[in-house]
């Protein structure tokens, strides 16, 4: 098997709908099959919250408690990454958020980000390209995450800022030197994360060019020009009174959009259709994966769920092909083993029970 | 009449709520002080009482004393014509075990935050400006954290002190003593390299 980054094994305990589980795994893919409700997803999830921020689902620590026990819960996994193994631990206690433990000694939770790149693609994400600008904004900056785990800072630090400008906006504060102290702290912030949003777009650019793919080629674009630590500072400071009539900050990257086209059709994702949606974002989502491997020299981690179902058999046996050639650790779910039949001995089969039971072949 | 373990209980329930201390470490800390009465628990009960009847706020720094100035601002061998601003009292202590620092201090009591409702005015910033000019401060020299809140609270004081015409300066952030590059995050490993110096 090879050496690149991927979980060697994960356990669970009293998260979401499993009391204990195990996988043991060796870096192949990863196919996990059946029924509605046998907890497919939540393995995905425990394996997304091994990055930074709130995982798959977006959930808050006191969520991913087993009802009805609510006892806490607890994610272990042993990371492989090129030759090193590193033991990840996270878990939350009733009422207290989630702890992070690497290697046995307690981490920030941007730490993560320093040492597994996951990547993932939802049935949530299906209406990223028609539903409100925050959710593709969300997807750019965790595409910029991947290759820029300091993104993430950059992130927390502008929204810090700008929720204290919103209030100092909404109480109708005058103090032009208080606004300018938090404005200074958005532009540089801004800037950054307007530059990485543009290297992530032009790195997943790069990996789509001549990429031996089935999937279409996304073109991606900003909606507003960088304006640079400078521009946003000048901006800010002009616009404060507007600002003000409106009780929160109106102009910034927190207000970009990501826009998409279906190159061979020249056409806007949002007009295209949902198989040409959905295959548009798989595309990106291997893109930048090819992307990571290109930089870091190891495949990121994938979490694909649902996927197989909405692909056609060429297609799928496509995403098999890609996911072996690029030699991630993808975890796929699907209600149906033949979805997988595909992939064959190429991945690990997971097969799962209603009553949450799991057994492992292959 | 008050039950003893009831005391005991109620004295747990205080002690857990300090920093540092949860209600285990408070309850083994309240058995050992039972356990040694006399050498402990009561000289610590006397001492509490005396600093609960003196500890006020130093009228000019802000720093606690048990006088209306504390040592630092009474002495005039500290007012060398560098004052040195922190968030709060434990980080003038810091840098006094340090025993590098000769100047006087000024202690802000926290750092500006509209969501908290913490502005300049709860800052003592207006004092600190006040200072400047009666105490002949030639160098502000501001310890503040790296937080988005420290940060901002810095740039604020700046622009209050730039009409002075005093020379303004921050702590340098960077390599800590004993540190490996390895453990550093890039945004330390970035502040280091930007601020190096000749060998």
């Amino acid at each position: 098997m090879s050496g690149g980054l991927a979980l060697t094994e994960l356990r669970l305990s009293h998260f979401r709908s499993h009391r204990a589980a195990q996988v043991m795994l060796d870096g192949r893919p990863v196919a996990i099959h059946g029924p509605n409700g046998a907890g497919k997803t939540n393995l995905l999830e425990a394996v997304s919250l091994l990055s930074p921020g709130r995982g798959l689902r977006r959930a808050a620590a006191e969520d991913l408690a087993r009802l009805p026990e609510a006892l806490g819960w607890r994610i272990a996994a042993t990371l492989r990454a090129g030759a090193r193994h590193h033991e990840i631990e996270l878990r939350a206690e009733p009422g207290q958020s989630r702890t992070v433990r690497i290697d046995d000694k307690a981490a920030p939770q941007l730490a993560l980000g320093r040492l597994a790149r996951i990547l993932w693609l939802v049935p949530s994400m299906d209406r990223l390209w028609t539903e409100a600008a925050e959710g593709r904004r969300r997807f750019l900056d965790r595409l910029a995450l991947s290759f820029e785990p300091a993104h993430g800072e950059a992130v927390l630090g502008y929204e810090k800022a700008m929720r204290e400008r919103n209030r100092l906006l909404r109480d109708q504060q005058r103090d032009p030197a208080w606004y300018r102290a938090l404005e200074g702290q958005m532009a540089r912030s801004g800037a950054l994360i307007e530059r990485r949003r543009r290297d992530a777009l032009e790195r997943i650019g790069r990996a789509q060019e001549g990429a031996a793919t089935q999937f279409p080629v996304a073109l991606l674009s900003m909606s507003q020009e960088d304006l640079g630590e400078e521009g946003l500072g000048v901006l800010l400071e002009r616009e404060r009174g507007r600002d003000m009539a409106a009780g929160r900050s109106l102009r910034g990257p927190h207000r970009a959009d990501l826009v998409a086209i279906y190159g061979s059709k020249d056409m806007p994702a949002a007009q295209s259709s949902t198989g040409e949606q959905k295959a548009l974002l798989i595309s990106l989502i291997l893109a930048n994966a090819r992307a990571l491997r290109a930089d870091l020299g190891a495949a990121p981690i994938l979490l694909l769920d649902e996927v197989a179902a909405h692909l056609d058999a060429r297609r799928r046996a496509a995403l098999y092909d890609e996911i072996c050639a690029l030699g991630s650790q993808a975890w796929m779910t699907g209600t149906e083993p033949d979805l997988f039949e595909g992939l064959g001995a190429r991945g690990q089969h997971v097969t799962m029970d209603a009553d949450g039971g799991m057994r492992q072949e292959g | 009449m008050s039950d003893a373990a009831t005391d005991i209980d109620d004295l747990i329930a205080l002690m857990a709520r300090l920093p540092g201390l949860g209600p285990r470490s408070a309850r083994r800390a309240v058995l050992h002080l039972v356990k040694k009465r006399s050498i402990l628990m009561k000289p610590l009960a006397e001492q509490m009482g005396r600093v609960a009847a003196t500890a006020r706020e130093c009228t000019l720094c802000g720093n606690i004393s048990g006088t209306e100035l504390c040592a630092i601002c009474a002495s005039e061998a500290r007012a060398n014509g560098e004052l040195c601003v922190v968030e709060d009292v434990s980080d003038l202590w810091a840098m006094e075990r340090s025993g590098i620092f000769k100047g006087r201090y000024h202690v802000l009591g926290g750092t500006l935050s509209a969501l908290d409702a913490v502005g300049p005015d709860e800052l003592r910033i207006p004092r600190l400006v006040a200072r400047l000019a009666p105490e002949g401060v030639r160098e502000v020299i501001l310890a503040l954290g790296a937080t988005v809140d420290g940060q901002t609270t810095a740039h604020y004081i700046a622009e209050q002190i730039e009409p002075h015409g005093i020379e303004l300066t921050s702590l340098a952030q960077g390599v800590p003593i004993g540190g490996e590059l390895d453990y550093l995050d890039d945004g330390t490993i970035t502040a280091a390299l930007n601020a190096r110096r000749a060998f």
